[in-house]
């Protein structure tokens, strides 16, 4: 079965693309990328010239749950969440229960993807066993068996002793190493930034510092070694000053931003009467200056990738009181309309750099395929609603979770279509794409 | 006097949402629930037939009792649930708690909890009123109304008063209470202690933060003392007891600096010797049992205002 995309707006940075361009797709892969290709008995479908398609969108900072916590998520619920928010791919962290510190669970983990059959899953392994901060993983196994990264994310990498030697070992097998960056000292029992809104709500604190010294340590330990490390959710602006300093020394030094993030302040804790454990997230949302420091390096290209960190929880757990609530909020569902809203519309970035942020980045980061749409490649893309408006619904987000901030609001901006590997496996019903859904018997 | 002659909200969270004719008209009724305390027979029939349950999940003896004597006092029907033996102990979690009590129909709920921003929580849930009776190092607001309260006893006006507060300011409710309401009414704010132990954002509240305790006295009309936890005595805080008596401890010496007529005030537990001479918490400057007394009327007056004022008396 074939399927011929005519588009009049495809954006692939990587292959220098940015215009009209016709896609022509064969079974799994891309046969032929070019302007005006013949049907030759294809079919046909034209995509409205409202929407944009791009190589498949890839979130490298996923929380799936399972095995362990489906209570919260399972693989199945978090990949239905990840194609209806126009991800073709993502990669999920090992604190699981148990933990992805060996080959089986990868394995386990791949197996209940490929059950699902939506977007493709980059398993990320444990840097310590168990992440105690003890003893190193088996990284050739785990690598083997499908893993793309290891962290030991949920906990930062605990001493620069075991960062040194995670950084060594993993060059081996060119996995980077991710690092969650957080002083656990002077962290402490913080539920909050440190700053007037926690001080004045009475919430213990989290310093930018907390996160910023151990991004300070970490590229220090990168120089050492000649390692990989990638900052996963950078929040504070003090890590961002630290991660340029790196980059410019040369140091390899990667790192990512949540949407969250990049929109949000600590304002929000005093919000809706206050508390809302909706707010609650590690890192915590920190002052207007972070966040405007983060949009900054969106804009001048010193943030390599944006990614969700979806975390989802059961609503029981979110129901606590804020300091014994869970940290983090699930966010794959309002990614894409959250960076069209707050950086494309307000001329932070322009399309192609939200392609590198959200496809070419991450691919290039963890070293998989994708990021770029190739003759002969495997058939992932994504399309894109620059102009739908959406009002987020949580009780309507696919994820088994719905513990989102941003219930009620309205962004312009949406994942339109997902196509993994040649299948259709997310329209969006309002985007004029009918004709995709019916073009291929492989929907589902 | 207070142009209002009700709260604007069914519940009182914190002295945050209450505007200054609101803290006018509680220590305005909190005069004449005072009067009340001076009868023979100390009853009033004001909240005849209606229940207030005192949640308390975190220890507390003068609140507590204060609180239930002035629901005694206005007659109102009063149940108490501690954390100790209750089902908060088998792991049930506020919400649930809450659906409990709310189903037994409670008029009013008074919650003492440790988590900051619990009874913002309750009242998202509840159809009671909510009143925060200290929530974790957020709010503490009936505290802040009967300090409140006993410095118009003493000075007759808030407008212009110059209020010193001194100790731990990073875990303590009082001190957000107090800030808020004494900045709304006008007062002169200071705030002294460790700079280990002094939280972010009290500029943007109108406080001036001092480092000295000398300093933040000179001149000052009221010095309001906070309690230092013990278990933050020894360790990354504060090196030791006698290091911060020496440094922070309230002596006659140092009120000197003070205004003549300076009063001392304490929300107790006081620790004599830590952040108080013996000789200053029973001097002539001390009102620390007036703060008590003071406290069962300001309370009355809350519950009277919350349970709909002269509307409750029909």
């Amino acid at each position: 079965m074939k399927l011929l995309l005519k588009t009049t707006r495809l954006v692939d940075p990587v292959a220098g693309r940015n215009g009209a361009f016709d896609i022509l797709i064969d079974g799994e892969r891309i046969a032929r990328i070019g302007g005006d290709l013949h049907p030759d008995g294809a079919h046909v479908v034209e995509v409205p010239r409202s929407l944009v398609v791009t190589p498949g969108l890839i979130d490298m900072h996923v929380h799936l749950r399972e095995p362990g916590q489906e209570h919260k998520e399972t693989i199945a619920t978090g990949l239905a969440s990840a194609v209806a928010g126009g991800f073709t791919a993502v990669a999920c962290m090992p604190n699981t229960e148990p933990i992805n510190d060996q080959a089986a669970v990868t394995q386990f983990i791949l197996k209940r993807a490929a059950e699902a059959k939506l977007a493709r899953v980059y398993p990320i392994g444990a840097v310590s066993v168990g992440s105690r901060g003890e003893q190193l993983v088996e990284m050739g196994d785990l690598r083997r068996a499908g893993c793309v990264a290891v962290s030991d994310d949920g906990r930062p990498v605990l001493t620069a002793l075991l960062m040194r030697r995670a950084l060594e070992y993993a060059s081996m097998f060119n996995l980077p190493v991710i690092d969650h960056c957080e002083d656990p000292t002077l962290k402490g029992d913080g539920v909050a930034h440190e700053g007037a809104v926690a001080g004045l709500l009475g919430l213990r604190g989290i310093p930018g510092a907390a996160e910023s010294v151990m991004v300070e340590r970490d590229i220090a330990m990168a120089a050492l070694t000649g390692g990989r490390f990638h900052v996963a959710h950078m929040s504070a602006r003090e890590s961002l000053r630290a991660v340029r300093a790196g980059k410019s020394a040369g140091v390899a030094v990667t790192c990512e931003v949540t949407p969250h993030h990049f929109t949000l302040t600590d304002d929000a804790l005093a919000e809706r009467g206050g508390y809302d454990t909706n707010f609650k997230m590690n890192p915590p949302l920190r002052e207007a200056q972070d966040r405007d420091a983060l949009i900054e390096g969106l804009r001048d290209g010193s943030i390599d990738v944006i990614a969700t960190d979806h975390a989802p929880h059961h609503a029981d757990e979110k129901a606590l009181e804020f300091d014994r609530a869970p940290f983090g909020i699930v966010g794959l569902e309002t990614a894409v309309s959250l960076c069209f809203d707050r950086l494309v519309h307000k001329d932070v970035i322009g399309l192609p750099r939200l392609v590198e942020l959200l496809s070419a980045g991450p691919a290039r980061v963890l070293g998989i395929p994708g990021g770029t749409l190739t003759e002969g490649g495997p058939a992932d893309l994504s399309i894109l609603a620059p102009d739908l408006s959406v009002t987020i619904r949580a009780s309507a987000l696919r994820s088994k979770s719905k513990n989102t901030p941003f219930d009620g609001w309205t962004l312009r901006g949406a994942p339109a279509a997902t196509i993994v590997g040649g299948r259709v496996v997310f329209v969006h019903p309002e985007a004029g794409l009918s004709a995709l859904k019916t073009a291929h018997p492989a929907t589902r | 006097m207070s142009t209002l002659t009700a709260l604007r909200g069914r519940h009182l969270l914190g002295i945050a949402d209450l505007e200054p004719g609101e803290i006018e008209l509680v220590l305005e009724t909190a005069v004449a629930m005072k009067e009340v305390g001076t009868r023979p027979i100390k009853k009033v029939p004001t909240m005849r037939g209606q229940t207030v349950i005192n949640l308390f999940m975190e220890p507390s003896t003068r609140t507590r009792m204060s609180f239930e004597l002035a629901e005694k006092r206005l007659s109102a029907d009063t149940l108490g649930m501690t954390t100790s033996g209750s089902s908060v102990t088998k792991g049930e979690t506020l919400a649930d708690t809450a659906r409990t009590l709310e189903a037994m129909a409670p008029d009013m709920i008074v919650l003492r909890h440790p988590s900051s921003g619990a009874p913002h929580q309750l009242a998202r849930i509840c159809r009671a009123s909510i009143i925060n009776a200290g929530d974790g190092m957020h709010e503490h607001p009936t505290q802040a109304l009967l300090d409140a309260f006993t410095m118009m006893e003493r000075k007759g006006r808030l407008n212009g008063v110059r209020v010193a507060i001194v100790g731990d300011l990073a875990h303590s409710r009082v001190l957000r209470s107090n800030a808020l309401l004494l900045v709304k009414m006008g007062a002169d704010v200071r705030a002294c202690g460790p700079a280990t132990l002094v939280p972010p954002g009290l500029d943007r509240l109108g406080v001036r933060v001092f480092r000295s305790l000398d300093a933040a006295i000179e001149g000052a009309d009221v010095v309001m003392m906070l309690r230092v936890q013990y278990e933050r005595m020894h360790g990354l805080y504060l090196p030791s007891v006698r290091e911060y008596f020496n440094e922070f401890g309230l002596t006659p010496a140092r009120l000197e600096r003070a205004a003549p007529d300076v009063i001392v005030m304490h929300p107790g537990p006081m620790n004599r010797g830590v952040e108080i001479d013996s000789e200053v918490a029973d001097g002539p400057w001390s009102v620390i049992l007036d703060q008590v007394a003071n406290g069962v009327a300001v309370r009355m007056a809350v519950l009277y205002l919350l349970a709909g004022g002269e509307e409750g008396e029909r």
